[in-house]
C-alpha cells in the first residue's frame, strides 16, 4: 500500500476568488485511521473527492506513492469513497452490489465470487446477499456501499464522508467499531471525515483538524485535547470548548487588567510584549483558596449542573471563563473567587495561532 | 375478511377491534423494514383505539364532490342518457336498452378504428418514449447549455395542435413543403401522404413525435435532475461505464415520471384528432381514421345521437381501463 501525498494542493469553485481548500501539502500514511473533522463547509468533502479524483484541484499534484495521479480519472485510482447517505444500485441484489464494480473491471467470474463472499463475511451481510438492496435498512444499506469499496483487491484507501449521518446513535455505535474491526483486519488506509468529535476522538489513530479549508492541527486525539495548537481547535475539541481571555505580555508577565497571570513562556525563544490570548481548557481551571500563580481571580456568575460534574461559570472583565469543577459544588453567584491553571496546560495565542505557555510567576518553571 | 381488516393500516380501525388493532401492530413491525417507514407503525393500536373520532372533516371534500358533478359527472350522464335511446325529435323518443351499445361495438368500421387507434398509440409509445428519455440524458446538467436545451426542446410543446397539423400538412407535401419536396426530389423516394395510407400514416406519426417527444424529455429531465450527485460519483468510482450507469441509476429513478409520461402519452394519443383531421381528414381511405374522427363523424356530421353516446361511453371506458392497466403494471413490477 502506499501514502497519499497532497503537494501543494488547494481548490477554489470560483476560478481563484476565494479558496475553499487552501493550498496545502500533506501526507495520509499508509495503513492510518484519520479522522478528518471540522465544521461544516470547511472544506472536508473537497479534500475528500479531491484524493478519490472526482475534483481535479485547482492547483497542485496528487500522489498516490510514487504514481503522479492527478490526472487520472477516478475509475483507475485505487480509492474507494462512502458517501454521506447510503449509495447504492438499488433494484440490484446486495450480491450484485458487491459485484458491480469488479464485473465493471472485467474480474474473472470465479475471483468476482470469492472476493464477494469474503467481504459479505466479513460485513456480516451473508444473509442479505440475495435480497433486493433497496429492502435493507439504512445501516445496513450504508455496509453495503462500504463493501463496494472494500472488494476491490487493489483499494489502497478508504475515504468515509460522514458516512453515519442517516444513522440512529444506536446503530452507529455499532457500525464504527465494524469499521474499527475492519480496518484492523484489512489496513486500509481509512479517512473518515466528520463533524462529530466523540466519533472523530473514538475512531481514530490520528485526527486532522480542517477550519476554513485550511488543516490547523493534526495528531493524536489527546494531543489535540492537551496542547491545542490552534484555537479553533481548542474551540471545536472538547466540551466546553477552550476558555479564552484577552490579556497583555508586558516584561515577561502575562497580565490581565491589572492582574498578572504568570510568566510568559515561547515555544522558541522570548515572546514579544503586546496583546496575547490566554486559553485554558475548563478541565484545567481549579477554583482554589491558595492563590498560586498561574492563574486569576474572577467573579462567578452561575453554576451549571449538569450531573457528573458541574461547570462554574465567571467573567473576567466582562470575559466568561468556565471551570469544570464535582458535583455538587458550592460556589455562590457573585462571589469573587481565585481560578488557578494547572501546570503546563494555560496557553498563549497570537492570531489565532499557539505561541508559548503560561508558567508561574516565582521564577520556577511550571510546564 | 379478517385477513384484510388486519392489513388495514388506517386508523380506520375503531373501537371493537382492539385486540386486532394490537395484532395489526405487532405484525407489522417487521425487523428488516427501514427506520423510516416503521416508525408510523411502532403506535401500539391499543393505544389509538381510545381517541375520540370525528369525521366531520369529510365535509371540507364537499365543493371538490360540486364541482366534479358540474364538470365531469352531469355531463356525462346526458351523454349516458343520449346513448340509451332513440331520438326522433325532441319530444319524440323511446328506450332502447343497450342496443346502441351492441350495435356500436359490432360496427366493422369502428373495430377498425379502434384497432387502428390502438396501433398509432403503441407506436407513439414506443417512439416517444426512448426518445425522450435519450433527449433528457444528453440534455446538459449544469452552465448556460442547460436554459437554451429546455427552450429549444420545449418549442413544439407551445404550437397549438390545429396549427401543428397546419405546419405538417404543408411541410409534407411534395410539391411546395420542404419535407415533402426532399423526400420527393432529394431522396427518390415517392411520397405522397394524401394518396398513400402508409405515407400518410407515416405523416401523422412523425408529426405526433415531433410534437409531443419533447413533453417526455422534459418530464425524464426533470427526472433525471432529481438524481443526487454521489450516485454518479459513486458509478465513477466502481468504474461503472455510460451504458451502466444509465442502466443501473438513471433509469430505474425514472420509473416515477415514466409512468406518468407513459399514461399522458397514451391517452393523448388514443385520443388524437385535432392534428389527423388537419392533415388528412381521416384520409386517404380510412387510412387514419382514429376513433376520435369517427366519432366526430358519426356524432357531428350524422347526428346520430344514440350511437354517438354509447360509442363515447365505450371509447372513455377504454381509456380508463387501458390506463389502469398501464398504471398497476407500472407500479407493481419491481417493488
Ligand atoms: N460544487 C460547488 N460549487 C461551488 N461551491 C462549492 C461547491 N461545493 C462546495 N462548495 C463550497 O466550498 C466550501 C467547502 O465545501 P465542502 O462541501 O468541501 O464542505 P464540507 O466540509 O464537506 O461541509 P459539510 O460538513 O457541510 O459537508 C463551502 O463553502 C461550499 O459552499
Ligand atoms: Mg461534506
Amino acid at each position: 500500500m502506499a501514502d497519499i501525498r497532497l503537494e501543494g494542493v488547494g481548490h477554489s469553485y470560483d476560478g481563484g476568488r476565494t479558496w475553499a481548500l487552501r493550498p496545502m501539502t500533506w501526507t495520509w500514511r499508509s495503513d492510518r485511521a484519520y479522522a478528518l473533522l471540522g465544521p461544516s463547509g470547511c472544506g472536508k468533502t473537497t479534500l475528500l473527492n479531491i484524493i478519490s479524483g472526482l475534483l481535479s484541484p485547482t492547483t497542485g499534484r496528487v500522489w498516490l506513492g510514487d504514481r503522479d495521479v492527478t490526472a487520472v480519472p477516478t475509475a483507475r485510482r485505487n480509492i474507494a469513497q462512502v458517501f454521506q447517505f447510503p449509495v447504492l444500485y438499488e433494484e440490484m441484489s446486495v450480491y450484485d452490489n458487491l459485484a458491480f464494480p469488479l464485473r465493471n473491471r472485467k474480474y474473472p467470474k470465479a475471483e468476482i465470487d470469492q472476493r464477494v463472499r469474503r467481504v459479505s463475511h466479513l460485513l456480516g451481510l451473508d444473509d442479505h446477499l440475495r435480497r433486493r438492496s433497496r429492502r435493507l435498512d439504512p445501516g445496513r444499506q450504508q455496509i453495503v456501499s462500504l463493501g463496494r469499496g472494500l472488494v476491490r483487491p487493489e483499494v489502497a484507501a478508504v475515504l468515509l464522508d460522514e458516512p453515519l449521518t442517516v444513522i440512529d446513535p444506536a446503530m452507529k455505535w455499532t457500525l464504527r467499531s465494524k469499521l474499527k474491526e475492519i480496518h484492523r483486519d484489512t489496513g486500509h488506509t481509512l479517512i473518515y471525515v466528520t463533524h462529530d468529535q466523540t466519533e472523530a476522538l473514538t475512531f481514530a489513530d490520528e485526527v486532522v483538524v480542517l477550519n476554513e479549508g485550511e488543516i490547523v492541527q493534526a495528531g493524536e486525539p489527546t494531543e489535540l485535547f492537551l496542547s491545542p495548537a490552534h484555537e479553533f481547535v481548542g474551540h471545536f475539541i472538547g466540551s466546553p470548548g477552550m476558555n479564552v481571555v484577552p490579556a497583555e505580555i508586558a516584561g515577561g508577565a502575562v497580565r490581565v487588567g491589572a492582574e498578572a497571570v504568570g510568566r510568559a513562556v515561547g515555544e522558541d525563544g522570548d515572546l514579544p510584549p503586546g496583546p496575547v490570548r490566554i486559553g485554558v481548557r475548563p478541565e484545567f481551571v481549579r477554583i482554589t483558596a491558595a492563590q498560586a500563580t498561574p492563574g486569576l481571580t474572577a467573579r462567578i456568575t452561575g453554576v451549571d449542573r449538569m450531573g457528573a460534574y458541574d461547570l462554574v461559570r465567571a467573567r473576567v472583565d466582562d470575559h466568561p471563563l468556565v471551570a469544570k469543577t464535582g458535583a455538587g459544588s458550592r460556589y455562590a453567584p457573585g462571589a469573587v473567587e481565585f481560578f488557578r491553571f494547572d501546570a503546563g496546560r494555560a496557553f498563549l495565542f497570537r492570531d489565532a495561532v499557539r505561541c508559548g505557555s503560561i508558567a508561574p510567576l516565582d521564577g520556577r518553571d511550571g510546564s | 375478511m379478517t385477513g384484510e381488516r388486519l392489513n388495514d393500516v388506517s386508523g380506520d380501525v375503531s373501537g371493537e377491534v382492539s385486540t386486532a388493532g394490537a395484532v395489526v401492530a405487532g405484525d407489522r413491525v417487521e425487523p428488516e423494514a427501514p427506520v423510516g417507514a416503521a416508525l408510523p407503525r411502532d403506535e401500539p393500536g391499543g393505544q389509538a383505539d381510545t381517541k375520540p373520532r370525528n369525521n366531520r372533516a369529510w365535509f371540507l371534500v364537499l365543493p371538490v364532490v360540486v364541482s366534479v358533478a358540474f364538470t365531469a359527472v352531469i355531463p356525462l350522464m346526458t351523454v349516458v342518457n343520449f346513448s340509451v335511446q332513440d331520438i326522433f325529435s325532441p319530444t319524440d323518443r323511446i328506450f332502447v336498452g343497450l342496443d346502441w351499445f351492441r350495435s356500436v361495438s359490432r360496427d366493422p368500421e369502428v373495430r377498425a378504428a379502434f384497432v387502428r387507434t390502438l396501433l398509432f398509440s403503441a407506436q407513439v409509445l414506443l417512439l416517444e418514449i426512448p426518445l425522450g428519455v435519450a433527449i433528457a440524458v444528453s440534455m446538459p446538467r449544469h452552465g448556460l447549455g442547460v436554459p437554451v436545451a429546455l427552450v429549444l426542446v420545449a418549442l413544439p410543446l407551445l404550437i397549438p395542435w390545429n396549427v401543428v397539423g397546419t405546419i405538417w400538412q404543408i411541410f409534407a407535401r411534395g410539391d411546395i413543403g420542404l419535407g415533402g419536396w426532399t423526400i420527393n426530389n432529394v431522396l427518390g423516394v415517392n411520397f405522397n401522404y394524401t394518396l398513400d395510407s402508409t405515407d400518410a400514416w407515416i405523416t401523422v406519426l412523425i408529426m405526433d413525435v415531433w410534437h409531443w417527444t419533447p413533453l417526455v424529455a422534459l418530464l425524464a429531465y426533470a427526472g433525471l435532475r432529481s438524481i443526487p450527485e454521489p450516485y454518479f460519483q459513486a458509478a465513477q468510482i466502481d468504474a461503472a461505464s455510460g451504458w451502466a450507469t444509465f442502466r443501473h441509476i438513471q433509469l430505474p429513478r425514472l420509473r416515477g415520471v415514466l409512468t406518468i409520461a407513459i399514461l399522458l402519452r397514451f391517452m393523448d394519443s388514443f385520443m388524437i384528432y385535432t392534428e389527423p383531421f388537419v392533415v388528412t381528414g381521416g384520409g386517404p381511405g380510412n387510412a387514419t381514421s382514429f376513433l376520435s374522427i369517427l366519432l366526430s363523424k358519426i356524432a357531428v356530421g350524422q347526428f346520430d345521437l344514440g350511437p354517438a353516446g354509447a360509442f363515447s361511453l365505450l371509447y372513455f371506458l377504454t381509456v380508463q381501463i387501458v390506463s389502469y392497466v398501464f398504471f398497476t403494471v407500472l407500479t407493481r413490477t419491481g417493488r
